[in-house]
């Protein structure tokens, strides 16, 4: 990021105090203050070629073939949880969207809401985070936006991202493709971002080991449509868990499914957190899983390519899609009853009595 | 999940649906009553249904808290929101219907400060942070969370907040038994038919079994206090089948782990010190109970709400069509409500019954719908 030596004026003849500083309405007003916030941490930290360009815009070739757009706003609260951060989050969230598609996700973009008086130090543990799993990643935030809202407008640091990927050629994976007959699988534990969020609400601090799964998929991703390119659909089963996600391609598809309880993996430490917040685990929300479809003949070849990488080594055939015009997700429950799984419906509240 | 898992066992399951299944009298149709949500919850979410024989029927009881409050209660509550007052509440009371369209959760939405609740803990905390606020925790529930609010009371006086008070809606459950078993609709027109009850399992923790030996012997029925695990429920028609099988009429307690038969006399003698029985309360469903409901002690009128601020009279009623009432009393089912599932749904719920997950109809919908579907395609 060096520029040839200049006699152009020095910019900035202080740099900003990172460890002390908040953010101010300055930081946002698109003056001198905005331009050094810019340059000495998002800049700074995300850095990248095309970032560096230093335009309103990333310019870059457009690649060959399909390309696929996703867009995810971040409002997590806390914004500091075990297992990750809005910065992670941010990054992970638009990389699965896109990722669902079967495409390579090549490029990010981020959009900050500030709140007055957030502490720098603070934002800048974000900004860090969010850039390593950038590169973790292999894809670079490669254009920004900031804007600062007065104090008491927003909560912290909000974070909207936007990916654009390439899907390879032969794929085609939709919530529509899938078909009666079809193999259900998930990619591993479900129910361990919610979990490990509401354990670190204020007003419901419980201790438990468990970590936000929050995690980049399409590596997973590209292995599986590598080896299975017949998939018909990916989901990632995030807010409104596994349920939602499952009901949302039901009525894309116009199909039934059937789960069965006994071979969704679940974590103990989650199954006992929902038992006492009186949640039901497949609401919950997942942050680093998803959810295929595939021909039941290519179920097996594909259960053992997901359980093959690292993020997928708990991958289990959790149930099968059938013909009905009702577009009912049932399940077969542990303890040998059926039941609708039904899609959230309004949010998940614990029992009171 | 330890202590957990042990009571949700298919194998164990398999055992006893045989055992029900040998034991269950084909002559006859066995009616049994679950008085309480925990127990509809439990049947819907793990099945149990599928696991009885055709003749064992379960009628869901009124044993849901935010079912039974009448809409004047929470209109009070959302008018007391209006002048200023923080409310906080359990989650499930946000989402009821009130008059007009209204509930707590759409106040909120227009200005009010309504804030759920995990424990009376935090409106106790919510009050010593916002001392120029007034901040009224809208209690609901039956005798399982009545003893954390005379806790909550307590603490008040005892800390002196003088901004803190509670909007009493504590409901008694032996008065609701006692009120379905010689309401009309069983005693004389025979609407309903009742067999036998499950007890309630959190509840008779704290009030213990002997409570119910009156009903038992009176209306001669049998009760078996059960747990909320579908095991229990399961063991627990076993043993309803076996009193009704050989004409017996006790109360029987399945729950032994938890359920003594005088239960949790701590928490009773801290309830009793705070409240007192009010003469009458109005249960939706039920109407007008006698002695069914507590009210703050004299002692502690300071952290009465009712005492404390006026509110209007409210005559809201439910919603046209709503079979809300006749459900809670057992007399019809979720899917004889020509609302059910057309307008009213867990997402836009007009009656109460459809806004817990242990209301009748809210659980009927989330979990057991599909039965109606099949249950049509057979007929065809």
């Amino acid at each position: 990021m060096s520029r040839p030596v200049s006699r152009m004026e020095k910019r900035f003849p202080t740099k900003i105090n990172m460890r002390r500083g908040k953010v101010d309405m300055t930081h946002g007003s698109g003056g001198r203050a905005m331009a050094q916030l810019i340059e000495e941490l998002f800049v700074k930290h995300f850095d990248n070629e095309l970032l560096a360009q230093g335009n309103d815009q990333a310019l870059f070739d457009a690649p060959k073939g399909r390309m696929v757009m996703s867009v995810d706003g971040h409002v997590v609260s806390p914004l500091f949880f075990p297992g990750g951060d809005i910065g992670s989050l941010s990054v992970h969230g638009t990389i699965n969207d896109v990722a669902m598609s079967g495409a390579v996700p090549l490029y990010l973009s981020a959009g900050f809401i500030l709140e007055e008086g957030y502490p720098l130090a603070d934002l800048e543990k974000i900004v860090i985070s969010m850039a390593k799993a950038a590169r973790d990643a292999g894809v670079p935030v490669v254009t920004g936006d900031t804007k600062v809202v007065e104090r008491g407008k927003g909560d912290g640091v909000f974070i909207t991202t936007t990916g654009i990927g390439v899907v390879p050629d032969g794929l085609d994976i939709s919530g529509a493709n899938v078909r009666a007959g079809d193999a259900i699988l998930i990619s591993g534990h479900i129910g361990d971002h919610g979990v490990a969020i509401m354990s670190s609400r204020e007003n419901l601090a419980f201790e438990t080991r468990i970590v936000s799964d929050s995690a980049a998929l399409h590596g997973l991703v590209a292995d599986m449509v590598a080896m299975v390119p017949e998939i018909h659909a990916l989901r990632d089963p995030t807010r409104g868990g596994l349920a939602s996600a499952l009901n949302e391609i039901a009525y894309q598809a116009e199909v039934g499914m059937k789960l069965f309880e006994d071979n969704i993996p679940l974590r103990g430490e989650v199954d006992a957190a929902c038992e006492f917040l009186g949640l039901d685990p497949l609401y919950v929300a997942n942050e680093g899983k998803l959810v295929a479809f595939c021909p039941a003949d290519k179920a097996e070849k594909l259960l053992t390519t997901m359980r093959a990488h690292p993020l997928g080594e708990h991958s289990a055939v959790i149930g099968e899609v059938m013909e009905d015009d009702m577009g009912f997700v049932t399940m077969e429950t542990g303890f040998g009853g059926t039941r609708i799984v039904d899609w959230l419906a309004g949010e998940q509240l614990p029992r009171i009595c | 999940m330890k202590y957990v898992d042990e009571f949700r066992d298919k194998t164990i399951a398999k055992k006893l649906a045989k055992q029900i299944a040998e034991e269950a009298d084909p002559a006859r149709q066995y009616n049994l009553m679950e008085f309480c949500g925990g127990h509809t919850h439990a049947i819907f979410r793990y099945g149990v249904q599928d696991l009885m024989p055709d003749n064992v029927h379960f009628v869901h009881g009124p044993g849901c808290p935010v079912c039974v409050l009448p809409i004047p209660r929470i209109d009070n509550a959302i008018e007391l929101a209006g002048q200023g007052a923080i409310i906080c509440t359990y989650g499930d009371m946000m989402r009821v219907p009130a008059s007009g369209k209204n509930s707590l959760i759409k106040a909120k939405a227009a200005g009010s400060d309504i804030r759920m609740i995990y424990s009376t803990q935090d409106a106790l905390k919510i009050a010593r942070g916002n001392p120029d606020r007034e901040v009224v925790f809208f209690a609901i529930g039956f005798e399982t969370t009545t003893p954390p609010t005379a806790v909550a009371i307590k603490v008040a006086a005892a800390e002196g907040l003088k901004n803190f008070t509670v909007f009493c809606n504590h409901v008694l459950t032996p008065a609701a038994i006692q009120h379905i078993l010689q309401s009309p609709e069983v005693r004389e027109l025979g609407q309903v038919h009742i067999d036998g009850f499950y007890g309630p399992s959190h509840v008779s923790s704290i009030i213990g079994s002997a409570p119910y030996d009156y009903f038992a012997e009176e209306f001669q029925k049998p009760v078996v206090i059960a747990g909320f695990e579908p095991l229990d429920v399961m063991q627990s028609t076993l043993m309803l089948i076996r009193q009704i099988n050989e004409g017996r009429f006790e109360v029987e307690n399945e729950y032994t782990r938890v359920v003594t038969p005088q239960g949790n006399e701590k928490a009773q003698d801290i309830v009793s010190e705070v409240f007192e029985l009010r003469r009458s309360f109005e249960w939706r469903g039920l109407g007008e109970v006698p002695y069914s409901a507590l009210k703050i002690k004299e002692e502690f009128s300071e952290y009465d709400a009712e005492r404390r601020f006026t509110v209007s009279e409210s005559k809201g009623k439910d919603v046209k069509g709503c079979e809300c009432p006749a459900i809670l009393r057992g007399v019809k089912k979720p899917t004889d409500c020509k609302l059910f599932g057309t307008v009213c749904t867990p997402d836009n719920p007009m009656g109460s019954c459809m806004v817990s997950s242990e209301g009748s109809c809210a659980a009927y919908w989330s979990y057991g719908r599909f039965r109606l579907d099949r249950a049509k395609e057979a007929a065809q």
